[in-house]
């Protein structure tokens, strides 16, 4: 059970002027049930890249399968794979289109041909999961704020229960909050239900906080394909690829270079946390005052 | 796909026909439309054809290109020639279908009318490939500036037309995405009878509308919020100004026009009955 593609390319709209190479060489392979991130720089072929997945473009040239079926092979079922893959649009909210909300995140069960009340069974479900109001249920999609819009239209597609989940920057334009619920969401159903999740961002703290294996795209190439700390080790390469590490990478090294063997590997906030005290403490037990080892012991106890 | 829609599109490419003057290429698009119906012979059309492929090689447009702008009108294409081939009773008989006949004069004409047609859209796709909607706007501008004396806003005639070219290839871009994101969701818009079919376009239609009308009203904002209020004023940070490249253009295109009606007059070649 995975996605692997072999050798692909991309090119759009190949022999005029508007030429462009969006996908160079991509060779990868996503087990199922991982958690993988893709970043990279604007117009580095994320887009693209994840569009392919479920067959919404056709490569120029490679090939890509899924579960070991080539999706380009004659008579290969489309519809089927785009059951199982459901894939969020950037700025999905432009795809709304009926009265309410609950009939638009219908519209992909529908077209799996399910019956209504299991159609609505479901929407009901996804809605819950996005935590959309209730009172929006009925309301009509138009009227919602960007977010709650952005809400409902991933629910639209979480409501196909799709076995991989690709989010194309889900959180742009949300709030802290938002952004945070949204992710956690996903977290949550990547631990319940085992589904792959693919989660497009420009956000190095997000990505480090969930995925367990980060892809870097760079102009239409795959730059690095690893565990996270191993891909911020990087992080001056990065830098020139546009982008950056999570800030504490910046934080851990710059305690390394002023003399505090602190492990440079850690990537969330927390972990930071722990190793710088777990580092002070190793390193110089008797620099730590009074207040240090206090906070330290309230944490334990709890 | 979708996007391969070109008609009225600008094509960048560096060439001279590239550079000339806007109003060089609306006029002499204008003397080549008129002159394509101002004569009926195969000399005459040689003479055109001759003409044409100079000028798409001086346009350093890809002939592939130009003619996938010819797709859409594939079909009336289809339908004059249908129409000037079957429903012509004049000359000899020359094919007898049941009750439909095809005469030397149908087919003639039919030839004919499919030829004009294809060369019209040539000749007019070669313009807007070449000129930028800005410029496009300045020219008809400029060339229509007389208008104004009796109460035309032509400013802003000129100004809607380029907006309207300018936004064809986003919306065509805002239909791509939104055809995707609705087939991501299962929506199916090949299959089924045309009742069907007409109801599967509900989910790309809605939102295209929306957004289309989210975009005019996000524009029509932003020019305010840089203080647009038409024609009346405005003074223009490139005017036009004829160069000796344009006055060159001008009578090669007069030349181009007598020689092609004179050739199509007077020439006397014929093929069978052509
Ligand atoms: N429909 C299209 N036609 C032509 N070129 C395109 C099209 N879509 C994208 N491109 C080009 O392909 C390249 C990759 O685009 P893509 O949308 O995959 O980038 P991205 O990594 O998703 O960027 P972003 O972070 O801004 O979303 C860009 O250079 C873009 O200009
Ligand atoms: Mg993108």
């Amino acid at each position: 059970m995975s996605i692997r593609l072999e050798h692909l390319n991309y090119i759009y709209s190949p022999k005029t002027a508007y030429e462009k190479h969006a996908l160079k060489d991509i060779c990868l392979e996503i087990p199922h049930g991982e958690f993988v991130g893709i970043i990279g720089h604007t117009g580095s072929g994320k887009s693209t890249l994840i569009q392919h997945f479920n067959g919404l473009i056709k490569a120029t040239d490679g090939k890509l399968f899924y579960n070991e079926e080539n999706i380009y092979g004659q008579g290969y079922n489309m519809r089927k794979l785009r059951n199982e893959i459901g894939l969020v649009f950037q700025y999905p909210e432009h795809q709304l289109f009926e009265i309410d909300v609950m009939a638009d995140v219908c519209f992909g069960p529908k077209n799996q041909g399910l019956s209504r009340e299991e159609c609505e069974k479901r929407a009901l479900e996804a809605l819950k999961l996005v935590g959309l109001k209730e009172k929006y249920y009925h309301a009509s999609p138009f009227e919602l704020s960007g977010g709650q819009k952005r809400r409902a239209a991933i629910a639209g597609v979480l409501a196909m229960r799709p076995k991989v989940l690709v989010l194309d920057e889900p959180t742009a334009g949300l709030d802290p909050k938002g952004r945070d619920d949204i992710l956690e969401q996903v977290a949550y159903l990547h631990k319940q239900t085992g589904m792959t999740v693919i989660l497009v961002s420009h956000s190095m703290e997000d990505i480090a906080r969930y995925a367990g294996r980060i892809i870097v795209m760079n102009h239409g190439e795959i730059m690095y394909n690893d565990e996270p700390k191993k891909v911020f080790a990087h992080y001056r390469e990065l830098e020139q690829a546009g982008l950056a590490a999570p800030q504490v990478t910046y934080i851990m090294h710059e305690l390394r270079e002023q003399g505090i063997p602190a492990d440079t590997d850690v990537t969330t906030v927390k972990e930071a946390a722990d190793e710088i005290i777990r580092a002070l403490e190793a390193g110089m037990p008797n620099a730590l005052d009074d207040k240090m080892s206090k906070s330290r012991q309230m944490e334990k106890e709890k | 796909m979708i996007r391969d829609i070109t008609i009225g599109q600008y094509y960048p490419a560096k060439s001279i026909l590239h550079r000339l003057d806007p109003r060089v290429k609306l006029v002499s698009t204008l003397l080549y439309l008129i002159s394509l119906f101002l004569f009926k012979s195969i000399a005459g059309y040689l003479a055109v054809t001759v003409f044409l492929v100079g000028i798409i090689r001086a346009s350093k447009v890809p002939f592939r290109y130009i003619v996938k702008g010819l797709k859409p009108i594939v079909m009336l294409l289809m339908i004059t020639v249908v129409f000037n081939l079957f429903l012509q009773k004049d000359g000899e008989v020359l094919l007898r279908i049941w009750k439909l006949s095809i005469t030397t004069v149908g087919l003639r004409n039919a030839v004919y009318m499919a030829v004009r047609l294809i060369y019209l859209i040539i000749g007019s796709s070669l313009m807007t490939f070449t000129t930028t909607p800005n410029e496009l706007t300045d020219g008809i501008e400029a060339l229509l500036h007389p208008l104004n004396k009796v109460h035309v806003p032509v400013h802003e005639v000129a100004m809607m037309m380029s907006i309207a070219l300018r936004f064809i290839p986003i919306l065509l871009e805002e239909t791509d995405k939104i055809m995707k994101a609705q087939q991501a969701r299962g929506a199916d818009f090949e299959s089924g009878n045309m009742i069907q079919r007409a109801k599967s376009m509900i989910p790309i239609l809605v939102p295209l509308f929306v957004s289309a009308f989210r975009r005019a009203y996000d524009l029509a904002m932003a020019m305010e919020a840089r203080c647009y209020r038409g024609g009346e004023g405005r003074t223009k940070m490139k005017p036009l100004k004829y160069q000796t490249r344009d006055r060159a253009a001008y009578v090669t295109m007069v030349v181009y026009a007598a020689a092609v009606v004179a050739i199509g007059r007077f020439a006397p070649l014929q093929v069978w009955i052509f």
